[in-house]
């Protein structure tokens, strides 16, 4: 463990009474501070509530919203709501998974970018929609994906892809 | 405490549920998930569901039975209930049992036979998908696609050893029972009782030779 994170559990299980009912309080809180849920993050949970690790790692894979990977340093998040799948979500999707060769919840081997999907935005206007790093990439095409990198790698053009329409 | 099951007067201790009295008094109801130590029922199986008279249809592992009760096991709603929750059991289970392990005293096939229900071929929308089974232990082989999540392994290892290796992981279709991260059972806290194989209905859990555990 390293110690940075020790700081993070020493923090987080303070406000927390050591309940089983804080579980996944906790785990969301954990989550919040480090990105991800890492092996001892759950171990460390399951340490302090006195519950055992199977259980909380149960809890965890039972829940969409926990991750178990950490993020990376670009994070892409497709969505997959119904306007953005009507309008060929999963192409995008595709199309991702493809240029960075993981799957979805992965991340790449150099920690560069993590891709994820989710439900719903909420700019469905826009559909389909990638969030990369909280900036919105409206009406997504497979073939813009290569595109969207090539303005990651430039550093100046965030402002320019936001508004790219 | 009087009441009665199928028109049989039964007695049993307060508080004691429907099940174990009428399993007592030679009555059969089928059952998967249930463990008579436990002190809450499980609930899982759906499939010892019994009607109670002016009270409708509820699952005997988990109802406690009541003064002048009347039981009844072999209505119509209850075994079209009983009957489709086997299918639904058997719609995710692969029929393998000419190579299981468990063959000969499987609860499953046990329990499939007394419902007289056959194999669905339509309640499954998609193959399953295949999972690598868990051999790492040098007593017993943990087989997740056997599973038909009764929990009752988890019920032992959780409750009576306080072991804490097992518990159910991901959801739905993708629901398992799993150890820490999915990790091998040799390198799980496991203390290699053998408890959660004895209890096993199917052959998900089963001991890699049946000479070898007498020794230990």
């Amino acid at each position: 463990m390293l110690d940075e994170e020790g700081e993070v559990f020493k923090e987080v299980f303070s406000y927390f009474p050591a309940r089983r009912r804080y579980l996944i309080r906790l785990l969301q809180t954990v989550q919040q501070k480090l990105g991800y849920l890492s092996e001892d993050a759950m171990k460390e949970v399951a340490l302090h509530l006195g519950i055992s690790e199977a259980e909380t790692f149960g809890v965890a894979t039972f829940y969409n919203q926990f991750r178990f990977v950490p993020l990376g340093k670009h994070h892409i998040v497709v969505c997959m709501g119904t306007a953005c799948h009507t309008m060929g979500g999963q192409l995008v999707l595709d199309g991702f998974e493809r240029e960075l060769d993981v799957k979805v919840g992965g991340i790449t081997p150099d920690h560069e970018y993590s891709l994820e999907r989710v439900g719903c935005i909420g700019c469905c206007t826009k559909a389909p929609v990638v969030l990369i790093n909280n900036i919105i990439h409206p009406k997504m095409t497979p073939y813009k994906v290569a595109e969207v990198f090539a303005g990651l790698r430039d550093k100046g053009s965030k402002s320019s892809e936001e508004h790219q329409e | 405490m009087d009441f009665s099951i199928d028109g049989k007067k039964v007695k049993a201790k307060k508080g004691e549920k429907i099940l174990w009295a009428a399993l007592d008094a030679g009555i059969e109801i089928p059952h998967l998930c249930a463990i008579r130590e436990a002190e809450n029922a499980w609930g899982a199986c759906r499939l010892c569901f019994v009607e109670i008279e002016g009270r409708g249809v509820v699952t005997s592992c988990t109802e406690p039975v009541g003064e002048g009760m009347m039981v009844h096991t072999d209505t119509e709603r209850v075994q079209r209930l009983r009957k489709r929750a086997m299918e639904l059991i058997l719609a995710d289970h692969p029929m393998e049992c000419k190579t299981c392990p468990k063959r000969g005293d499987c609860e499953l096939l046990k329990w499939m036979k007394f419902l007289k229900v056959k194999v669905p071929k339509n309640l499954r929308p998609f193959p399953k998908e295949r999972l690598e089974p868990d051999e790492s232990h040098p007593l017993f082989v943990l087989d997740p696609n056997k599973c038909i999540l009764c929990g009752k392994c988890i019920w032992v290892c959780k409750e009576k050893i306080r072991a804490d290796v097992l518990d159910f992981a991901y959801r739905g279709y993708n629901m398992r029972i799993s150890t820490f991260l999915g990790k091998p059972i040799a390198q799980s806290p496991c203390i290699g009782c053998g408890e959660c194989v004895k209890v096993c209905p199917v052959g998900a859990l089963y001991f890699k030779d049946k000479e070898e555990i007498k020794e230990v």
